[in-house]
């Protein structure tokens, strides 16, 4: 049945959809349904997907995506200040400059592999991260940041006689369909991005193409000898990630239309590598998965403190609700980063599949005990392997 | 020509830094095979020995200020003070050079407990694996300490004969005015004499000529009876115990705070890159030679003619090198090239 299910991409499909389309309903009872942190899931959803289809199809680690999640932000930032405020031409933009620069970037790094992969990406990264703050001020405006102000030029906008006549004038999808892009208006239209991305992201995995891209994986001097070049491909995945984390910049910009370096800096590459990795390497769903749970814990952890502990506690007596406090209060909050490291390196140590290989188990484990066929489980178990 | 001295000292200085370092990361690098991304954390562990050392000496309590006679005031005297007078201050002036020897049991410790408790674990799983579970090291690492010391950089000062600074610029001849920190000079020099101990230590002795022929061949080597992880064991150790050390006397430097790692990380692993994965060597001349290249690039009249170049200049240097000389400036044939 599960198989059947999984091999099936409209219905994949559809499920996908109807379950990020309902995120609103069924996050309510989790406290997560409120628009800020939902356009956070969907958006570094796409990342992380956009990542995966590079790390977790060939094995390349790059440890500098967040480049292009930077470069897709000032891209449509600057397209709010000087096109139009709709946020179409803006995505389209910002898709196609990052992808221009993971072209470059990428070119020059796939001439190594393995850790000096990673390192050449890590100094790019670096690079555009320096340059942003320093010498290319004039485009990025430094530490400040790149902001909409009234006096933006915005020329289409003002050929179609639209005129900002109080205060910097909102995104917009097409001016009337959607006036603003603040809450679940953003949302939708993030959701609706990341089910398009969702299925480019399938659709690769399940195409000649996908299987290249883990065959390079798995023995990359083989597919040399059988004839292949192994470059191409590479680069192709690079530039399609590229692009992936370019329209989630694009994305982030047209919600909230500022864009910093901060967001290039080598953490926040090491960010999406973390989502990646605790969702699920290579796994279809994982990293979306993985994204949304750092995300939701990053809100609620670091929300948290030591009078908010204490009500949690209530419920035990003085003396053990105090040690509890006092136990758990270096790991929220402020140390939220700290519960981060520590889960991540578990995940890494004991479960280096993510959470994806965890479930798996589980259901395996579930399967052998209810003897539904030792047979049947472990072929189940291949299959959600090699396609989930 | 005044210019061009301090930027000489200053590279130099840096470079020593770097040199230090990256001279750890590839110690680990060609004996354990292992990327360690918690390195720069490890120098910033370092650090905090000067800071932690530096808390511990200066635990003090209130006592009646003498100075003040019309009102009851207290001030805050070291109990070292108390104790033992002048020698007390004077211990507490000189905690940072001190901890070193703070330092060295510390870091050789957490050394030896980083390698069986974890790197242990990872030497059959591929370099992704490493670079993922050190980085995720790193900041549980930083996140401890930050706990602890809190988010800002901690000033920690020099000993008082050395917080001045030098007259270079009479002793090489130039202008009289001309001077430079001491404390630079003192780690210019503590860094170069670390690293001729280190090379001495794997040069001279029995134990470093084992541990150069298990980075060389390291099968060979177990075939002939010899225990080699045990004392790779204690290469990483001693990696841990030059990073840590690094640390220690930049303290007065740049003030430590939580982050100063991650910085430094970044830097020193393409000086690895650049001197070539595995070769110490190689290592300690791209450390200063990077150093170098980063001062004088952000000399005035360089930055005149290519804007914002010092703050790229490194990583630009570094991308060059690896796609011109894949194997790093003096990497050996067969290391870590693929």
């Amino acid at each position: 049945m599960i198989k059947k299910i999984l091999s099936s991409n409209p219905l994949i499909m559809l499920i996908f959809s109807a379950v990020v389309l309902s995120a609103p309903i069924w996050l309510a009872p989790l406290g997560a349904n409120y628009p800020d942190l939902l356009q956070k899931f969907a958006i570094f959803g796409i990342f992380a997907v956009g990542y995966n289809i590079l790390f977790g199809l060939t094995g390349y680690l790059s440890f500098g995506h967040a480049t292009f999640l930077g470069i897709g932000s000032y891209t449509a930032v600057w397209s709010f200040k000087l096109l139009t405020m709709n946020i179409v031409p803006a995505i389209i933009l910002a898709m196609i400059v990052s992808g221009v620069f993971a072209l470059v970037i990428g070119y020059l790094s796939l001439r190594r592999s393995g850790i000096y992969f990673s390192i050449l990406t890590l100094a790019f990264a670096q690079m555009a991260y320096s340059l942003a703050y320093s010498v290319l001020t004039p485009i990025t405006n430094g530490e400040t940041g790149l902001q909409l102000s009234q006096q933006d030029p915005r020329y289409l906008d003002s050929m179609a006689g639209i005129v900002a006549t109080e205060g910097i004038p909102s995104t917009n999808l097409f001016g009337t369909l959607i006036k603003s892009m603040d809450g679940y208006f953003g949302f939708y239209v993030a959701a609706v991005m990341l089910i398009i991305a969702f299925y480019i992201s399938l659709k690769i995995f399940r195409s000649p193409f996908g299987m290249k891209l883990r065959a390079i994986k798995s023995n990359q001097t083989r597919m040399k000898y059988t004839g292949f070049n192994t470059r191409p491909y590479l680069l192709t995945a690079f530039v399609i990630s590229g692009m992936y984390a370019g329209l989630a910049g694009g994305l982030l910009a047209s919600i909230d239309p500022l864009a910093g370096a901060e967001r290039m800096q080598w953490t926040a590459s090491g960010e999406v590598v973390l989502m990646t990795i605790l969702g699920g390497v290579g796994t279809l769903i994982g990293p979306m998965l993985g994204a949304t749970i750092i995300k939701y814990f990053e809100n609620i952890f670091s929300a948290l403190n030591d009078s908010e502990l204490h009500k949690i506690f209530d419920f035990l007596p003085e003396g053990m609700e105090n040690f509890m406090v006092t136990v758990v209060s270096p790991f929220v909050g402020d140390g939220w980063h700290l519960t981060l490291g520590l889960v991540f390196m578990i995940v890494v140590i004991f479960l280096p599949g993510g959470i994806m290989q965890g479930l798996n188990s589980l259901f395996s484990f579930i399967k052998r005990i209810f003897g539904l066929g030792g047979s049947s489980s472990s072929k189940a178990d291949t299959v959600s392997k090699g396609e989930v | 020509m005044d210019a061009i001295l301090i930027q000489l000292l200053n590279g130099l200085d840096k470079g020593g830094a770097y040199a230090l370092i990256a001279l750890g990361l590839t110690l680990t690098f060609g004996t354990l095979g292992v990327v360690n991304f918690a390195h720069g954390a490890l120098f910033m562990m370092g650090a905090f020995c000067a800071v932690l050392f530096n808390k511990i000496l200066t635990i003090s309590k209130k006592v009646k200020d003498e100075s003040i006679t019309f009102f009851d005031a207290y001030k805050e005297t070291p109990y070292l003070e108390i104790w033992w007078g002048d020698t007390g201050s004077a211990i507490i002036d000189y905690s940072v050079p001190l901890s070193i020897l703070f330092a060295i049991p510390i870091m050789l410790l957490v050394g030896v407990i980083m390698e069986r408790g974890l790197i242990k674990h990872f030497y059959k799983r591929d370099h992704a694996d490493q670079i993922l579970v050190t980085f995720g090291l790193a900041i549980v690492i930083q996140e401890i300490v930050k706990h602890f010391f809190g988010a800002n950089p901690i000033p920690t000062p020099a000993p008082d004969v050395v917080s001045g600074s030098a007259a270079v610029g009479a002793f090489f001849g130039l202008n009289e005015n001309l001077v430079y920190p001491w404390w630079r000079l003192i780690y210019l020099a503590f860094s170069l004499s670390i690293i001729g101990a280190v090379f001495a230590f794997l040069k001279y002795t029995t134990f470093g000529m084992v541990v150069r022929a298990g980075m060389a061949d390291r099968e060979t080597v177990e075939l002939l009876g010899i225990n080699v992880q045990k004392r790779f064991t204690i290469v990483f150790g001693l990696a841990t115990v030059v990073a840590g050390l690094a640390g220690v006397m930049y303290a007065p430097i740049l003030p430590p705070d939580y982050h100063m790692g991650m910085d430094f990380l970044v830097l020193s692993f393409i000086v690895v890159v650049v001197g070539g994965m595995g070769s110490l060597g190689g290592a300690v001349a791209a450390g200063f030679l990077l150093g170098l290249l980063q001062s004088f690039a952000s000399m005035n009249e360089v930055k005149a003619i290519l804007p914002g170049i010092d703050q790229i200049i490194i990583y630009l240097v570094a991308v060059v090198i690896l796609l011109v000389r894949p194997r790093g400036l003096m990497g050996r044939e067969g290391v870590f090239e693929d």
